[in-house]
């Protein structure tokens, strides 16, 4: 078994208090931060791990720590993302439910590296017992005074407060996160400028996913090179992979970045579902684009799931069998994505919802000849004419299964029919 | 029970939140829980009374709430049952699940049954792909469902909604 880091306790019973997060070496890397480094120094550290974010787009996250200005004389605010929405993936969750500590010391360390006094936790509002999980983890670090005023007679002062969010995929993604808190419906803003430099309340914001943040702590107490000596020599550490789908053992696996697809799939994963064959995989969340089964020995880090045609992002690795018709599973996300658009912006609005219309007609056998192409028209007018990645998210979905699967499009349109035979039951 | 207004204790809260942020408005959202959670519903009268207890304009109270998808606008039956329809959950059945659902409580997607106690209607992904098929009844997830399950969960909430008083909806 590879070694685990933010997994290594996950399954012990009261991990989630912080008498046995204590037990098991937590806040010991907090005390040593306040009294040892400087917040640049803690920076510096986390750079050199070559931590990237885990929340989709892989930005290392000690160089977007030091884009905080230091003059500013305007408070500055740490956003924790646990929004966690992008379909095929369950991360986070386990993470804030069974090990709250983890993550609420790494946030305390990245609110001192930027020298944030506040700092908000967003988590998706269905996450109700997530939220209580974080609420009572928090008040007792504050009783141990691990937050709150002169945090260990260090003089440093930080609060968290938990948001909760209203069930809107749009509020993930970090811009539109901001509107959330500040109260206004989550539409996404025009970048730049950067939330480093205007963010929450016009002033300057570090945005982190849970994920990365939990790391934090580790790589204080084992160092920045033990960090780096994991995975490959970019995209550094471990990764929660959340496996789903037509797999025998669907769950989250903490595996070093870089296994393999196929590793992941039929060592931990036991193989396809009902011993069938595998048809396609979706590697990184509902916004990636499909790769198929020819793409098993991809390594899953940052670089080589590029490669291979598709990107890591959030690591929701969906599996699909034999019995999977694609144009399904095409209508299905763009049903997401149309529903999901905040609407802001005319291509991703109108696209989606034309997408949709389109791939209705064609599931429902009313499908038209030069269908096809239009959609892969509408994508084109989606991609890079939005303010934010959610049109460009709406569109791997539909393109890589024409790509890849065009002839169940055609075979759809022409005998009104799905080509695939079989349809998921619930026993 | 639901009443119209809202509670002693939901009033505190709300005046709780209303100086808590470094901007009011931050207050919006988890305003909208505290209703929430207090009817099961976000309408129109209950905005109003807490907007005014937070100090803040109806409109902005009722604009968010029209952005915000996990807060029907209308009540719902004392078990709000919310089924995944996203695609992990999709290649495990969740369809089925839905059409089990409406069978055997006899019901139309988003209506509430006769007696008051359930509506369901699906919902797109809620981070529980890795055990699928699920679903949300208020708060809590069910997951790794089967029709044994269901039948199970049911009679469960059947028995304890029908006590008097009944569960917090
Ligand atoms: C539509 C959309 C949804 C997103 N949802 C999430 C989310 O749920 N959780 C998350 O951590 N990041 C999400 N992101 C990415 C965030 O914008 C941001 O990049 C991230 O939180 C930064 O943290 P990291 O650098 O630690 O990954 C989303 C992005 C987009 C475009
Ligand atoms: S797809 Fe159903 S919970 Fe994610």
């Amino acid at each position: 078994m590879p070694e685990k880091i933010l997994f290594k306790y996950i399954d012990e019973p009261g991990q989630d208090t912080i008498k046995v997060y204590m037990k098991n070496g937590g806040y010991t890397a907090l005390p040593k931060v306040l009294k040892e480094y400087t917040p640049d120094q803690v920076t510096d550290i986390v750079k050199e791990s070559g931590l990237r974010g885990r929340g989709g787009a892989g930005f290392p996250a000690g160089v977007k720590w030091s884009f905080v200005p230091k003059d500013s004389p305007k408070p500055k605010y740490l956003l924790i993302n646990a929004d966690e929405s992008e379909p095929g993936t369950f991360k986070d969750r386990q993470l804030l439910e069974r090990d709250p500590h983890q993550l609420i010391e790494g946030s305390i360390i990245a609110a001192y590296a930027v020298q944030a006094h506040t700092g908000f936790i967003y988590i998706r509002g269905e996450f109700g017992y997530g939220a209580k999980q974080l609420l009572r983890a928090l008040s007792e670090a504050e009783e141990k005074n691990f937050l709150g005023k002169n945090i260990l007679g260090s003089g440093y002062d930080l609060t968290i407060h938990l948001h909760r969010g209203g069930g809107a995929y749009i509020c993930g993604e970090e811009t539109a996160l901001m509107e959330s808190i500040e109260g206004r419906r989550g539409l996404s803003r025009v970048r730049p400028p950067y939330p480093a430099i205007v963010g929450l309340y016009g002033c300057p914001t570090v945005i982190n996913n849970v994920e990365t943040l939990s790391n934090v702590p580790h790589i204080i107490n084992k160092g920045a090179e033990w960090f780096a000596s994991m995975g490959t020599r970019k995209s550094t550490g471990t990764k929660i992979f959340s496996l789903s789908g037509q797999v025998k053992r669907p769950g989250n696996y903490e595996l070093p970045m870089g296994i393999s697809l196929r590793e992941l799939i039929y060592e931990y994963g036991g193989g396809i579902f009902e011993d069938r064959e595998l048809k396609a995989v979706i590697p990184g969340g509902s916004s990636t684009p499909i790769l198929t089964p020819d793409k098993l020995d991809v390594k899953l880090d940052f670089e080589s799931v590029v490669e291979a045609g598709s990107m890591l992002g959030s690591a929701g690795v969906i599996v699909m069998d034999e019995t999977t018709c694609m144009v399904n599973v095409a209508w299905r996300l763009t049903r997401f994505y149309q529903h999901e658009s905040c609407g802001k912006c005319t291509p991703c609005r109108e696209g989606t919802y034309w997408m949709l219309k389109i791939l209705e007609r064609i599931e429902n056998g009313k499908g038209e000849s030069g269908d096809v192409e239009l959609l892969l028209d509408i994508c084109n007018y989606i991609e890079g004419y939005t303010v934010c990645p959610l049109g460009d998210a709406a569109v791997p979905a539909v393109r890589s299964t024409i790509e890849h699967f065009q002839e169940e499009y055609d075979y759809h349109i022409r005998n009104k029919t799905c080509m695939v035979k079989g349809k998921p039951v619930f026993k | 029970m639901n009443t119209m207004s809202l509670s002693k204790e939901s009033i505190e809260k709300l005046q709780e939140l209303k100086d808590k942020f470094p901007d009011r408005r931050t207050a919006i959202l988890p305003a909208l829980h505290v209703v929430y959670d207090q009817f099961g519903y976000v309408g129109d009268e209950q905005l109003k009374e807490a907007a005014e207890v937070v100090e803040l304009p109806y409109v902005e109270l009722a604009e968010n709430a029209s952005f915000y998808t996990m807060f029907p606008k209308k009540p719902v039956g004392k078990y709000f049952i919310q089924v995944c329809t996203n695609l992990s959950c999709a290649l495990l059945g969740a369809d089925s699940l839905v059409d089990y659902l409406l069978e055997k409580l006899n019901v139309k997607l988003g209506e509430i049954t006769p007696d008051g106690l359930f509506t369901v209607v699906t919902v797109e992904c809620l981070g529980s792909c890795g055990s699928a098929p699920m679903m949300q009844v208020n708060d809590e997830y069910h997951e790794n469902l089967t029709r044994e399950r269901v039948d199970e969960l049911l009679e469960e909430f059947r028995r304890e909604g029908t006590k008097k008083g009944g569960p917090p909806s």
